[in-house]
């Protein structure tokens, strides 16, 4: 084998066990040692050795066993020096249940622990963002602060106070109670739509438009609480529907973006160009939560309204009064007002932008500030040919948008206006 | 491990404390009893008080001497604690549980906070 070819399968081989397996090091080893500190710590000094040690030992046969053992003595190692210098180290670990929780079956995992500790309702929703990336997603702490934003010392500090109170106030490394089961999932699916929206409609002007490498990671742990949690357990079928979701959405990320910068609508998106085997994912995966009997749950009703979007071939086969029926039974689940908006801009294909508008416009006081009720609102007084409503609408959707790709498109739909 | 739940509630009390009125504030006293009594129960109480009003307090600075003495809370605050409990519980998911069913029983929010020290028993 060439030098080149070897180096890249090396790398090949560090990417993939990095992906594979390093929630799964930091898992073992937060349970074994009760510590996420050491537990992140350690795992990334595995992967550093192996960027050391495998070009040279070549590529070990299980490279999670590897890993996992090579993490084991990294934490021993820090464990033994602390404990010198402090005997009380004990006092920091966590709270390490290895009762079985007969509700949920044989499966625990350890990983999912892992996300239900950093998704705790206890800890702020952004430090919930940072440490699941970085605990179970593994990605740095400069990717993170990148992803969001921010200064890397501000999300170091984020992510190490989030740390802190974990081990302060003993939130505990173990699967909710069958009790709390449902609001806990909903806890780390609201945490994963987060991530998979901030790649998907980018909040900062400085960022590209569309984040792939957030909608990835999201996509990518979504699927993992989905293999990991039983079929049966309460709230699986909204994991499905967040995935489905997830999936449906993903597929229309190539024709969402035009090649020059500016986003394409649903109506203008070039179908073609939408990924055939994500769509046909999601459509098996709303498929069997119909099938299954059950009352959806917001995620799935907001699945099959994707569902639904991504079966027309053409915008004008779409079937709206499917939708406007799905998004009336989300209506009675979440009476939130951008539902509402979201209801009306369906609504405004089914009976006309007048009655839309109607509905929309009793949402100002509440949407105000929201770039996309602007937005709508322009787009049905353009069409109403209320030109001179629509601009000033356009001018504060615009004004509004974080989003490049948003406000180059709402700028041309104003510059359009007669 | 031991958590500090407090219950916070205005400066000044009438002969009502902090409730509106005189139901309400007998119910939210059998209830917060009712509470009570299970932590006791269930070996999680360590102990609990309502406290006088924040305007009775007085803050003391003994590292000068003579000692100065200053009338009021030692925070400028809306609200004061008003009580509190300490509870032991092994987690926090148990300390927030049982700090749902104390905030339901006074009628108020409920900050909980762990103790610094925790030595492990047995």
């Amino acid at each position: 084998m060439s030098e080149p070819a070897l180096t890249a399968q090396l790398a090949d081989a560090i990417t993939r066990a990095h992906h594979d397996e390093w929630a799964r090091v930091v898992a073992s080893l937060a349970k074994r040692f009760g510590d996420l500190d050491i537990a992140e710590d350690a795992a990334a000094e595995a992967f550093a050795t192996a960027v050391e040690r495998w070009p040279a030992d070549g590529i070990p046969p299980n490279p999670g066993g590897w890993l996992t053992t090579t993490a084991t003595r990294k934490a021993i190692d820090r464990i033994r020096r602390e404990k010198k210098r402090d005997d009380k180290y004990r006092e920091a670990l966590l709270v390490v249940d290895d009762e079985p929780l007969e509700p949920l079956g044989a499966i625990d995992d350890e990983r999912l622990r892992l996300l239900f500790t950093c998704c705790h309702p206890a800890l702020a929703m952004e430090a919930r963002l940072g440490l699941t990336l970085r605990m179970v997603g593994g990605l740095t702490v400069a990717e993170i602060a990148r992803a969001f934003l921010v200064q890397e010392t501000a999300m170091a500090r984020r992510i190490t106070r989030a740390k802190d109170k974990i081990r302060e106030a003993r939130i505990p490394f173990r699967m909710p109670s069958a009790a709390d089961l449902p609001a806990r999932v909903d806890g780390v699916l609201t945490v994963l739509f987060l991530v998979f929206n901030e790649g998907y409609l980018a909040t900062g002007p400085g960022t590209d438009p569309v984040r792939a490498e957030l909608t990835a990671e999201a996509i990518r742990l979504t699927r993992l609480i989905r293999s990991l949690m039983p079929a049966d357990a309460a709230s699986s079928g909204e994991v499905a529907g967040m995935l489905a979701l997830m999936l449906l959405t993903e597929a229309r990320r190539a024709a969402r973006v035009s090649s020059g910068g500016e986003l394409v609508t649903l109506d203008e998106q070039d179908r073609g160009a939408w990924d055939a085997a994500l769509v046909r994912e999601g459509h098996e995966l709303v498929r069997a939560r119909v099938a299954s009997g059950e009352a959806p749950g917001r995620y799935q009703l907001l699945a099959a309204i994707n569902a639904v979007h991504t079966s027309a071939r053409d915008i004008r086969d779409t079937d709206w009064s499917q939708i406007v029926a799905l998004y009336d039974q989300l209506v009675r689940i979440d009476p939130s007002p951008v539902v509402a908006l979201n209801r009306a801009i369906a609504v405004a294909e089914l009976d006309g932008p007048d009655v839309a508008l109607a509905s929309i416009d009793r949402l100002d006081e509440a949407l105000a500030g929201y770039h996309a009720y602007h937005a709508a609102r322009a787009d049905l007084l353009r069409r109403l040919g209320r030109s001179a409503d629509a601009r000033a609408a356009y001018n504060r959707a615009i004004e509004l948008a974080g989003n490049t790709a948003e406000a180059a498109y709402l700028s041309r739909r104003r510059d359009q206006l007669s | 491990m031991q958590y500090l739940l407090s219950v916070y509630g205005p400066a000044e009390l009438t002969e009502l404390g902090s409730y509106p009125d005189k139901e309400t504030m007998q119910k939210a006293m059998a209830d917060t009893d009712a509470f009570n009594k299970t932590l006791q129960a269930n070996g999680q109480w360590v102990y609990a008080n309502g406290l006088a009003s924040a305007t009775s307090a007085t803050v003391v600075d003994g590292q000068v001497s003579p000692p100065v003495v200053t009338d009021g809370p030692y925070l400028e605050s809306k609200e004061y604690l008003g009580g509190f409990w300490i509870i032991e519980a092994t987690d926090l998911d148990q300390a927030l549980a049982l700090a749902a069913e104390g905030s339901k029983a006074c009628q108020g929010k409920v900050e909980v906070r762990p103790f610094q020290s925790y030595e492990p028993q047995g």
